[in-house]
């Protein structure tokens, strides 16, 4: 059974299409691995076949891992929140379907910040998940249950979504590869909504392959978003041996104060690497990037104070007991069923966007963000490539930011700027480190971005240089290692 | 004091008929049960996203080409952000900066603006003495939710409550020949708001207005906007300030009152829908628009005045009333050497009144074809059969249908013609009236009546009138 | 709560030094126009289903507190 799990997303495919692996094995063996998640990284899992409205015909790929921002009809949905609890969507997301109909079961629903909020998934209103390679540690956030979930043997991939970078950096801090698409290439609908002009669904996996082929199953025009647009042609998997002729760019204005001196090392020597394989490394202007938090703070907030206002205690989730008229209810019920985070960015996002306010915030903030998104454009004019450590730090403690909310956003301070110019970046595990003061060795990830829709040169890149890397390094404790 | 003149504009709700709703799939109902007609979507259930109906867009731009207005290349979508149980995503997809039409203009009066937006639920409030064990509460039914709507607003050009009740009148006509709405004020497919304000008269400022609501027909909402002028003239006339306000109308005694005043304070935190890509009606698409207008009533009625010289009466009727305008114009259609304004005369005057006498209901429904009343007409016209006699053929194609020819042979109701028959019915009544025939003589022409009345009794009113006039004339001599 | 978030407006208030004047912001990320759907009506979702999840169903609708009286 250890073999069967140690089996890529793409090697149990092959299996399974020679007739090699039949795709119930495969299910029942992650069922069990699933099973045993002492990680916290589930909130709901399938048990003998009890998938509800989402089963799968003609199963064919291994099963997969959904956080539970995805609406999956008939099975439990909350996005970590209180204010969910009990509910069970009456219809699927569209990207969820996709992967069902592609034959790949849902092993089970993953645990995240709330509502998407956070990025190190203390957020969550059914407790913290664990870092597997240091259970005192975060996962990442807010795709953490996702992300541990992969890393930690308890699932063989996953999907998560990305708005200011909680694919990658769970990613990174747990030592797998996670791809944030362009906005628009994968549909939307079904995503329970934060910041709707930043959120994007994407694959958490172990290898560069896996994201290729889940984001081929998952890519495409949606009818039922307006936003979505797919890939121009369907991704293929990557086999690309070098670097040679491609040019990467290093931004010059985010050498941040705040990275550990571990991760510069790790990334440093991934730029040597680069030009091992022939690529070219140089420095790039991109001189708004480093306002991206700012801006990312002022928009994402506005737009989510937008989007979970419907969370009202009128037509599903909970309703607070109370005696006066509809708007103490109202009231009651999202002061009883929003954490603290979620009830900080609405307070933010509402004044971001309150009359006498908009221009100094959401307005300059968009503008903030057409900025960043012509540094990238003019960068990409001369270059393949923009890179940059995914995240400042590796892994930090339990409890070590949550007392200061700007310390855990800057987390996502190289991150950001690719959300808000709408274009693709993947991070893959490119060493490990200490963190700056001592501790145990923990991974860290490289990122790559692209220009909007060039995800199959950015796949290509990232399998070239993680082949060359060649991250093995397991957490302990794992189930199958 | 200088004289205050009242200052009014209109804001129109007009809901659209398309076969579903502006951002999803559900059907638009009428009276069902409730809750029938309702999906993830527009219930705002976690996860779910607007997709706009392309049908409502077309009756967008439908509307804004009837009222003459300038389509914007490019309009995008904004939330509107206000809690409310009828509003389920606590937003309102409407538009806000950028709205599909400006600078209209209908009846000599200008339209600000036109823009897309959708319907909310409806909140059935239980009182008191609720069904459900006896306590309050509202019920949510979220059929109307998403309904698409379209916006118009005037500039507050009216200058009286009769005038803007007029004006909505024409409003209502002129959408009302688009196909894109029932437009029906009881039903609630057409909603109009007023804002009223007043001025010294010849000022060019405008005063503070107050916004009139809950008028659900054009004789409530002339009774609004006449209530509420009186209320600011009496106030501002003695030294008093008119307060901005929203006032709901009562219609069991045409009271309002002030409403809590949540919707000024509110603050909309409008910005761009994210979730909605922006609308750039196309060339192809405005031709489109263009070519699907019908003749709208202004312009019909100038057509009618202008080309056909009917009465501005008569063309102001017609026009206003599109069915008796077809209806016209099919019998025209088939008495092409007739007089327009004869016709016009029949149509809106002997038809109507014949119509009334029956049973009621419109022309094009009755059993009188525009062929035959064309050929009806057309006999009066060239004298076949009296005026009178026509009324009666009228009366019997009103009851029975069929052809006048064979009604007028059936009844025996064919004028005399023939000279010499005439003639001696009129030498007749002559002789039997000889004081009347005095008193012609010595210039009393009144007089003639009698002996003309003498002769349709005799000939059963077969006879043309006119003619008859000539005979008695002829005959004594004058 | 209230300081972290002066904090925090302190800090992505600093986008009010930059210059952006001539700067259009973004107010949709993809180049997309007139994306629609045919008016064409899909079978909507059963009461029971829809109500499934409510809170509060009476009447085959959702019931909440009134409003506070608003004359």
């Amino acid at each position: 059974m250890g073999e069967l799990l140690e089996l890529s997303g793409l090697e149990a495919h092959a299996a399974m299409c020679a007739g090699e692996l039949s795709a119930e094995e495969c299910r029942d063996a992650w069922v069990e691995a699933a099973g045993s998640d002492e990680l916290n990284a589930y909130l709901w899992r399938t048990e003998d076949g009890d998938s509800g409205a989402v089963a799968v015909e003609r199963p064919c790929l291994a099963p997969i891992a959904v956080k539970d921002i995805f609406c999956t009809e008939g099975v439990p949905t909350t996005a970590a929140s209180r204010i969910l609890e009990g509910y069970r969507p009456p219809y699927t997301a569209t990207a969820v379907r996709r992967l069902v109909e592609a034959g790949a079961p849902i092993l089970g629903k993953t645990n995240m910040d709330e509502f998407a909020m956070g990025s190190s998934n203390e957020n969550s209103a059914y407790g913290p998940v664990l870092n597997p390679w240091d259970r005192t540690r975060v996962p990442g956030g807010s795709s953490g249950g996702s992300a541990a979930a992969v890393a930690g043997g308890l699932a063989p991939w996953a999907i998560g979504t990305d708005t200011g970078g909680s694919i990658r950096q769970p990613a990174s801090l747990c030592g797998i590869v996670g791809l944030k698409p362009t906005y628009g290439a994968i549909s939307r609908y079904g995503m329970i909504a934060f910041a709707s002009s930043l959120d994007q669904c994407g694959p958490l996996t172990r290898d560069v392959s896996d994201a290729a082929l889940l984001l081929a199953v998952l890519q495409g025009r949606d009818g039922c978003d307006s936003t979505s647009v797919g890939l121009d042609t369907a991704p293929r998997l990557p086999d690309r041996e070098d670097l040679r002729g491609l040019r990467f760019a290093v931004p010059a204005e985010m050498r941040a104060d705040g990275m550990e001196s571990g991760v510069r090392a790790v990334f440093e020597a991934t730029l040597k690497r680069i030009e091992e394989l022939g690529g070219e490394i140089a420095e790039v202007a991109l001189p708004h990037a480093e306002h991206g938090i700012s801006a990312y703070y002022v928009i994402a907030p506005a737009e989510a104070s937008s989007n979970l206002a419907r969370y009202d205690g009128v037509r599903y989730g909970i309703r607070a007991e109370a005696d006066g008229d509809v708007v103490e209810m109202y009231e009651s019920t999202r002061a009883a069923g929003f954490g603290d985070e979620v009830k900080r960015r609405i307070m933010l996002g509402t004044y971001a966007l309150s009359s006498g306010y908009y221009d100094a915030y959401y307005g300059r903030a968009q503008k903030v963000r057409t900025k960043i998104a012509e540094d990238f454009a003019a960068a990409f004019g001369s270059f393949d490539f923009v890179v940059t450590p995914t995240s400042p730090s590796v892994a930090f403690g339990l409890g070590e930011k949550t007392d200061d909310p700007l310390a855990m956003y800057m987390n996502d301070f190289f991150t950001v700027p690719m959300s808000l110019a709408g274009i693709p970046a993947i991070s893959i595990p490119a060493g490990l480190a200490e963190p700056d003061g001592g501790g145990p060795q923990l991974p860290v990830g490289f990122q790559i971005a692209a220009p909007a829709f060039a995800e199959q040169r950015l796949l290509e890149a990232a399998y070239a240089l993680e082949q060359a890397i060649g991250f093995d390094a397991k957490p302990g404790g794992r189930i199958d290692g | 004091m200088a004289e205050l003149e009242a200052v009014i504009g209109l804001e129109i709700h007009v809901q659209l008929s398309t076969r579903t709703k502006m951002f999803c799939g559900c059907a638009l109902s009428f009276g069902d049960e409730p809750n029938v007609h309702t999906c993830p979507v527009c219930l705002a259930h976690p996860g779910v996203l607007p997709v706009p109906n392309e049908e409502a867009i077309r009756y967008a731009l439908r509307i804004a080409a009837a009222l003459e207005c300038d389509v914007a290349p490019r309009s995008i979508f904004h939330r509107k952000n206000y809690f409310y149980p009828d509003n389920p995503k606590a937003y309102q997809i409407s538009q806000y900066d950028l709205p599909l039409a400006v600078e209209g203009t209908l009846g000599g009066i200008r339209i600000h603006r036109a823009h897309l937006e959708e319907d909310a639920a409806k909140t059935i409030h239980l009182g008191e003495s609720g069904r459900i064990h006896g306590s309050g509460g509202s019920l949510v039914d979220f059929n109307r939710g998403g309904t698409p709507l379209v916006e118009i607003v005037t500039e507050p050009d009216l200058r009286s409550a009769a005038e803007a009740g007029s004006w909505a009148r024409l409003l209502r006509t002129t959408v009302s020949q688009l196909d894109v709405s029932n437009v029906n004020m009881e039903e609630g497919s057409l909603r109009i708001d007023a804002n009223v304000s007043v001025r010294p008269a010849g000022s060019e400022a405008l005063g503070t207005k107050t916004e009139l609501k809950n008028m659900n027909s054009f004789r409530f909402l002339e009774r609004g906007i006449e209530a509420e002028l009186a209320r600011q003239r009496e106030l501002v006339e003695a030294g008093g300030t008119v307060v901005q306000e929203t006032l709901h109308f009562h219609p069991e005694d045409g009271s309002l009152t002030a409403l809590r005043s949540k919707e000024e304070a509110h603050d909309y935190r409008y910005f761009p829908e994210p979730d909605l890509v922006p609308l750039a009606p196309t060339e192809a698409m405005l031709q489109e628009t263009r070519e699907s207008l019908p003749e709208l009533p202004e312009a019909r009625m100038r057509r009618y005045e202008s080309e056909l010289k009917l009465s501005a009466e008569n063309a102001a009727q017609l026009a206003a009333d599109p069915a008796e305008a077809a209806y016209f114009e099919a019998v025209r259609d088939k008495a092409p050497t007739v007089e327009a304004q004869t016709i016009a005369n029949w149509v809106t005057g002997e038809m109507a009144a014949a119509l009334r006498q029956a049973d009621g209901g419109a022309a094009a429904d009755s059993k009188v074809t525009p062929k035959s009343l064309a050929a009806l007409v057309a006999m009066v016209g060239e004298k076949k059969i009296s005026h009178g006699s026509g009324k009666q053929v009228l009366a019997t194609l009103v009851e029975e249908g069929g052809d006048p020819a064979a009604i007028v042979e059936r009844d025996g109701l064919a004028q005399i013609s023939d000279g010499g028959e005439l003639e001696s019915i009129v030498a007749a009544a002559v002789e039997a009236n000889p004081e009347a025939a005095e008193q012609i003589r010595s210039g009393n022409q009144k007089a003639i009546g009698a002996i003309v009345g003498a002769v349709m009794k005799q000939t059963k009113g077969r006879a043309d009138g006119g003619e008859v006039n000539r005979l008695i004339k002829e005959k004594l001599g004058i | 709560m209230a300081g972290e978030l002066s904090g925090i407006l302190d800090h992505v208030g600093r986008i009010g030094e930059l210059d952006l004047d001539d700067v259009v912001p973004t107010s949709h990320v993809v180049d997309l126009e007139n994306v629609l759907r045919a008016d064409e009506p899909r079978p909507s979702w059963p009461r029971e289903v829809v109500l499934e999840q409510a809170p509060d169903p009476a009447e085959g609708a959702f019931r909440v507190p009134s409003p506070r009286a608003e004359s």
